[in-house]
């Protein structure tokens, strides 16, 4: 188990409080100056040389995203950084933990952060539904500004540095970099044709990095602590540690810090008491968020929880939002759920995403009840197919995957329904919308 | 997003919210929101608007508000674009309710986590109570909403009533939460089984040292 004193969120359950006074005691914004006066590359350097992969899903290198800002932004098109906090992967809760109960660790990160890649300013888009932890965000970005920490000459460093907060209002996809840059804009969140890439044309046209609220927050205490420190958790290539977020069929659901790499095993019987029912009623789990192939018991057991570890077992580390099925789950209930859900966040944007989704939703649904004909399934499977990669933002792969999982482990159930209810029904007829 | 809405424009509406205009209060918010985007860029506080906009028509209603054409007519005034470009984003975003609604906006979280612990006993008892999803209770206290993944899975199943949650729940604690608030009571929002937060139950696995005190830990770093 991960040691106490190697965690980064030490106030992750807000036993404390979250105000500054609070969070300098336990040593946030200590000495950020000195921080700031290793350099803007050094702080790229030392953050490459940590390993710290991106948290909001994807796993891109933060610190080499952070090096393709242009690095003599003009003044007439400054550098921005814009900080995703609009956590809606369902199965995520951790970015809530951090901004309600050690809002500093982000706010020092963001200007750390946005220091090394000579941004002018800093825009933290929360999700609308995080009601009250925007309130707090919102307090502890305004105890930053009286006590110098951000603005004109953040810290004492002569470096000028604004911490902006926007709240979003209920849309999934904003969660996607380029639909968050129109939403900040003020417009429907609807994603953009890369390129143009965020770093070359982003907000308002200007140069952008778009990074996860933990990328972000871990970033001072690497910096503190060293490159070294940081890498020496987690297998090669997956470094660090991170905030695990266990929800589902499990005795104690919960949200933890701990070394990356640790096995689902470990996590589950030191931190959430098991499994209800114990391990023999484990069915499956969906590793990181709902946008991931769902992994069978037998092969996540002692599979690392790590980005090249769940990619091995046909899966990913996602946002590390772990939801765990017992027996009693009905497995094809679930993901039809997840279904549905994408046919809800979908933006209507690209064709393949608006129909297919929905149109998938509608046949898991019929194969929910056996209402199908069994080349149904193989039709479904081609549909996802159809769906994946022919839309401009991933949710039409985000909503073909969990599917795609479904029919390649649980086939035989999908049939058993089918053939219980008699097999030889024809195709319920149905209009697209 | 394909489902389509229907914003009431008749002329009650008009009559009501033609004359809409910011409340003192709400002015000094506006401003202060206006100040965080660069100059030109107006636009970007079209959302915090419509959520400033949408709270004042619910605190003159003593509901949770909603949109009336008028107001977002207002809305796009304000920030100098043409209606449409704020129409959109009214209809784009779960948040904002085209409709009015109760005093009290029920949103139940349906999405898989929560199924898996018991959203649908959560569902039931708003149904038993009298709460119909889509629709405000005839005494105009409850206004039902499915909703899609709230980012409280760890505490699932939960409900957001107003601008507060209330999690790990299940059949006979959603019930008591919905009756006190027709009590006209406030529950304390959070867990309803008394967790702190996200720890598990039963007290943490770790960090205990935060517990009872502000522990520094950087004296026990190699």
């Amino acid at each position: 188990m991960l040691a106490d004193r190697d965690r980064i969120f030490t106030n992750v359950y807000g036993f404390q409080p979250w105000n500054l006074d609070a969070a300098r005691a336990r040593g946030d914004w200590d000495n950020t100056k000195a921080l700031l006066e290793l350099g803007n590359d050094k702080i790229i350097d030392v953050v490459k040389a940590s390993g710290l992969r991106g948290r909001g899903g994807a796993g891109f290198p933060t610190g080499t995203k952070w090096s393709f800002m242009p690095k003599e932004p003009k003044a007439e098109r400054p550098n921005f950084l814009v900080i995703n906090a609009d956590e809606s992967e369902p199965g995520s809760c951790k970015d809530r933990e951090i901004i309600r109960h050690d809002p500093h660790k982000l706010i020092e990160g963001a200007l750390v952060a946005g220091f090394a890649m000579r941004a002018r300013a800093a825009y933290i888009y929360i999700r609308g539904e995080y009601i009250r932890e925007a309130e707090t965000l919102f307090a502890a970005v305004a105890e930053a500004y009286a006590a110098g920490l951000i603005g004109k000459n953040a810290c004492g460093s002569g470096y000028d540095f604004d911490v902006f907060v926007h709240r979003g209002a209920g849309a999934y996809i904003c969660g996607e970099e380029t639909a968050m840059l129109e939403s900040l804009e003020g417009k429907k969140g609807q994603p953009r044709l890369k390129p143009p890439f965020p770093a070359g044309a982003g907000l308002y046209g200007c140069p952008t990095t778009v990074n996860n609220v933990e990328s972000i927050a871990v970033a001072p205490t690497i910096l503190r602590r060293g490159a070294e420190w940081f890498s020496s958790f987690g297998a090669e290539n997956n470094r660090g540690t991170k905030l695990f977020q266990i929800s589902g069929h499990v005795k104690k659901p919960c949200v933890v810090e701990e070394a990356m790499s640790i096995s689902f095993r470990e996590l589950i019987e030191t931190h959430c008491g098991g499994i209800r029912g114990g391990w023999d009623n484990l069915l499956a789990v969906i590793p990181g968020g709902s946008s991931v192939p769902l992994v069978p018991a037998a092969q996540i057991i002692d599979a690392p929880m790590d980005f090249d570890g769940l990619k091995a077992v046909g899966s990913g580390l996602g946002t590390a939002a772990i939801i765990v099925m017992d027996k009693s789950t009905d497995i094809v209930r679930a993901i039809s759920r997840i279904s549905y859900f994408y046919k809800h966040e979908s933006c209507g944007q690209c064709t393949p995403c608006r129909e297919g989704t929905g149109w998938m939703w509608r046949v898991m649904e019929r194969l929910r009840t056996g209402d199908a004909d069994l080349s149904e399934i193989d039709m479904l499977q081609q549909v996802t197919k159809q769906v994946e990669g022919h839309s401009i933002c991933a949710l039409g792969d985000a909503a073909a995957w969990p599917i795609q999982g479904l029919i390649k482990h649980f086939r035989p159930e999908l049939e058993r329904r089918i053939n219980e209810r008699g097999g030889d029904l024809a195709p319920m007829q149905e209009a697209a919308e | 997003m394909a489902d389509s809405v229907h914003i009431p424009d008749e002329a009650e509406t008009r009559a009501r919210w033609g004359s809409f205009k910011w409340n003192e209060e709400n002015q000094r918010k506006a401003n202060e929101i206006l100040g965080r985007y660069p100059k030109g860029r107006e636009q970007s506080a079209s959302i915090p608007f419509l959520d400033l906009a949408q709270r004042q028509v619910g605190a003159e209603t003593h509901t949770q508000g909603w949109l009336p054409v008028p107001v977002i007519e207002f809305v796009a005034r304000a920030i100098g674009v043409p209606y449409m470009r704020v129409y959109e984003v009214a209809t784009f975003y779960t948040m904002f309710n085209l409709a009015p609604v109760g005093r009290y906006h029920v949103q139940v979280c349906g999405t898989t986590p929560c199924m898996l612990a018991g959203s649908d006993d959560v569902l039931a008892a708003c149904k038993n109570r009298g709460l119909v999803k889509g629709g405000t209770t005839p005494d105009g206290l409850f206004t039902l909403t499915e909703v899609e993944c709230l980012g409280t899975c760890a505490n699932a199943p939960m409900v957001q009533i107003n601008d507060d949650n209330y999690e790990d729940l299940d059949y006979d604690r959603t019930i008591a939460v919905l009756e006190a608030l027709a009590n006209g009571q406030t529950p304390e929002p959070g867990s309803t089984i008394g967790r702190r937060a996200s720890c598990p139950e039963g007290g943490p696995t770790s960090l205990r040292q935060m517990v009872d005190a502000n522990h520094d830990y950087r004296g026990e770093w190699a």
